[in-house]
């Protein structure tokens, strides 16, 4: 530590850091840009999510049409996920119903439910789901559980057996792969870290080449390493400080779990933050003005939503844009952010993608260092 | 420190298809204030890049304070300082904070920093602004603090790339008086200026055209080399002959 300061104090990146946080101090709109935009991002991305998953406007066709059938429905109902709006009358108007958007569920009971119950069988009772909107599924499935659930525990209650009476059989249409919002959330972390650092990153640098400070800079002797190590810093700070705004929120507002262990996640975060820290300063030597690093950084970040998992399984896609998904860093960082935030794996399970990402961060730092060079033009 | 500040031999450079510098010869001798003038595009700041090391030549060499500048451009960075025509500040800092930055850079701490910080700020007169952002200062303040800014370290050499552009009248005789006072001190000042009035308080100057030198000498001697009655004479007739054979 004490080596460090030393160093720190002797060499040039001690005035740039100086510098650097004098102006992010001044520079208000950017720091609120930074932690700011990550905040109003998660909560429009969650409140969107949960908004969808209640009153999903749902069909019901009854073709049972007992007591029993009406009391299961009602029970559905109940959860708050299903909005009743039509009764079907056929299993081909549900279906055309699903397909139109009219509704994203059905609840179907088959005519012999009644009698099955009766008979002490399990009645089967199906729920039908529009899946394209995976959130939309996850709510029904859910809702179709419990309600199931809830009757069949009356009923079994009851009846005094051990037989299951009820089972209800989910249909996802569409979407097989469920995805529901707690895995959506996670993968904001990666996306937002990545949208701001980058251009933030670029557009810092460029604005010191506009103005012409940049110039003045490189005729003093500081050398390369402290001139964007300086420039890179703070921004290292700024990505922790947005990724921990981004997961107290996501806890706090959508009981996203943490289940794994922080500090590896927090350690694993600094190849994904360099990495994308060092594309930003690379990105920064091949344009000219800050209006082009803020295209170019858009321009690099649409693959990044569309390739990497973010948005759709990758599983799902064909297999170029596999391929292509596995350039990306921020492919490897949901992983690990899924992996330590939802499944709580250890680092044993980790190993390739804190490689690759360390592996990633060190390929564009040193592209960034040889093309950024201490002349101008 | 020997007497020739800077020595360029066959100094060229080429940018795709232009040549913006060519064949230049040029001695700079210690302690003198040396005036590089011409019309745009003459090759002025080209040649002044090259010497600091921000570009480097296509061939040709240069020494700058007896250091091979093609070889090791990082230690004449050391031994120079630089003002750009941008001035180089950063206008969300204060005045203070620019010139610690700088100063910094340069590898002044602590005591060593508070003491050439009070020595500047009251050879310029900046004290009263200190804590001033800079993007609210004048041209004039600007250009003192960039230039405070530029020989915090104590250079051998200062390059002046177009000081005075932009500033007015009095800030532009008190500058100059700057000038002398730093040229008194031992500095080398290698400046470049629009300015005829400017150009004659030189010792020496010399001339570029279209990427040539073509002349040097004191302000007198430049003038009667070319028949002309005073620089500014001189400096038009130049500017005509450049325009007419572009045309």
């Amino acid at each position: 530590m004490r080596r460090l300061r030393a160093w720190l104090g002797g060499s040039s990146v001690w005035p740039m850091l100086v510098k650097e946080f004098i102006q992010l101090r001044r520079d208000r709109p950017t720091v609120a840009m930074m932690v700011g935009i990550p905040a109003i991002q998660l909560l429009l991305f969650g409140f969107a999510i949960r908004t969808e998953v209640r009153q999903l406007p749902t069909a019901v066709l009854d073709e049972a049409r007992s007591a029993d059938s009406r009391a299961l429905v009602q029970t559905m109902l109940n959860t708050g996920n299903f909005a009743h709006r039509l009764d079907a009358t056929s299993r081909e108007e549900v279906r055309a119903l699903i397909g139109a958007g009219r509704i994203n569920a059905a609840i179907i009971i088959p005519p012999d439910f009644t009698r099955d119950l009766k008979r002490g069988r399990t009645a089967e009772v199906q729920v039908i789901v529009d899946a394209a909107d995976p959130l939309a599924s996850q709510a029904a499935m859910s809702g179709a559980a419990l309600g199931g659930q809830q009757r069949a525990l009356q009923i079994a209650t009851a009846r005094g057996g051990f037989q299951v009476p009820i089972a209800v059989q989910v249909r996802p249409l569409y979407n097989p792969t469920l995805r529901s919002a707690t895995y959506i959330v996670p993968g904001i972390v990666g996306v937002l870290l990545s949208m701001t650092l980058i251009i933030v990153m670029s557009m810092a640098v460029v604005r010191e080449r506009e103005r012409g400070t940049l110039e003045q800079l490189v005729v003093t002797p500081i050398s390369r390493t402290s001139l964007m190590l300086g420039k890179v810093l703070p921004f290292v700070l700024v990505g922790y400080v947005q990724m921990t705004v981004i997961l107290l929120l996501g806890q706090l507002v959508f009981h996203v779990p943490i289940r794994g262990s922080v500090t590896l996640l927090y350690v694993t975060a600094l190849g994904f933050i360099g990495a994308n820290l060092a594309i930003g300063l690379f990105l920064s030597t091949l344009v000219r003005t800050q209006a082009q690093a803020m295209q170019m950084g858009f321009l690099f970040l649409l693959p990044n939503l569309l390739l990497s998992g973010f948005m759709f399984p990758r599983e799902a896609m064909p297999e170029v844009a596999q391929w292509l998904g596995l350039a990306l860093p921020l492919t490897y960082f949901l992983e690990v952010l899924r992996g330590i935030l939802l499944k709580g794996v250890g680092i044993d399970a980790l190993w390739l993608q804190v490689g690759l990402l360390a592996g990633f961060a060190a390929l564009f730092v040193m592209l960034a260092v040889q093309r950024f060079q201490k002349t101008v033009e | 420190m020997t007497a020739t500040a800077i020595r360029t031999v066959a100094l060229r450079k080429v940018f795709g298809d232009l040549v913006a510098v060519d064949a230049l010869d040029l001695e700079v001798r210690t302690g003198e204030v040396f005036g590089l003038l011409g019309p745009n595009g003459s090759g002025k700041t080209t040649t002044i890049r090259m010497l600091c090391g921000l570009m480097p030549p296509t061939s040709g060499a240069m020494t700058v304070a007896g250091i091979d500048a093609v070889r090791d451009p990082e230690a004449v960075r050391r031994r120079i300082g630089y003002m750009s025509q941008k001035f180089g500040l950063y206008d969300d800092m204060t005045v203070r904070e620019n010139y610690r930055f700088y100063a910094g850079l340069y590898g002044l701490r602590g005591a060593a920093l508070a003491d050439r910080e009070a020595e500047q700020f009251n050879a310029l007169a900046l004290g009263p602004r200190a804590h001033q952002l800079v993007g609210t200062l004048s041209g004039g303040w600007k250009q003192k603090v960039s230039l405070a800014c530029a020989t915090a370290h104590r250079p051998d050499l200062v390059f002046l790339d177009e000081p005075t552009a932009g500033v007015d009248p009095a800030a532009r005789r008190q500058f100059w008086q700057i000038i002398g006072d730093l040229a008194r001190g031992g500095m080398t000042v290698l400046v470049t200026t629009h300015y005829m009035d400017e150009a004659e308080r030189c010792e020496r100057l010399a001339f570029l055209s279209r990427g040539h030198l073509i002349g040097v000498g004191t302000p007198a001697e430049v003038s009667r080399q070319f028949g002309e009655a005073t620089v500014e004479d001189v400096f038009i007739a130049l500017q005509r002959k450049d325009e007419g054979v572009a045309a």
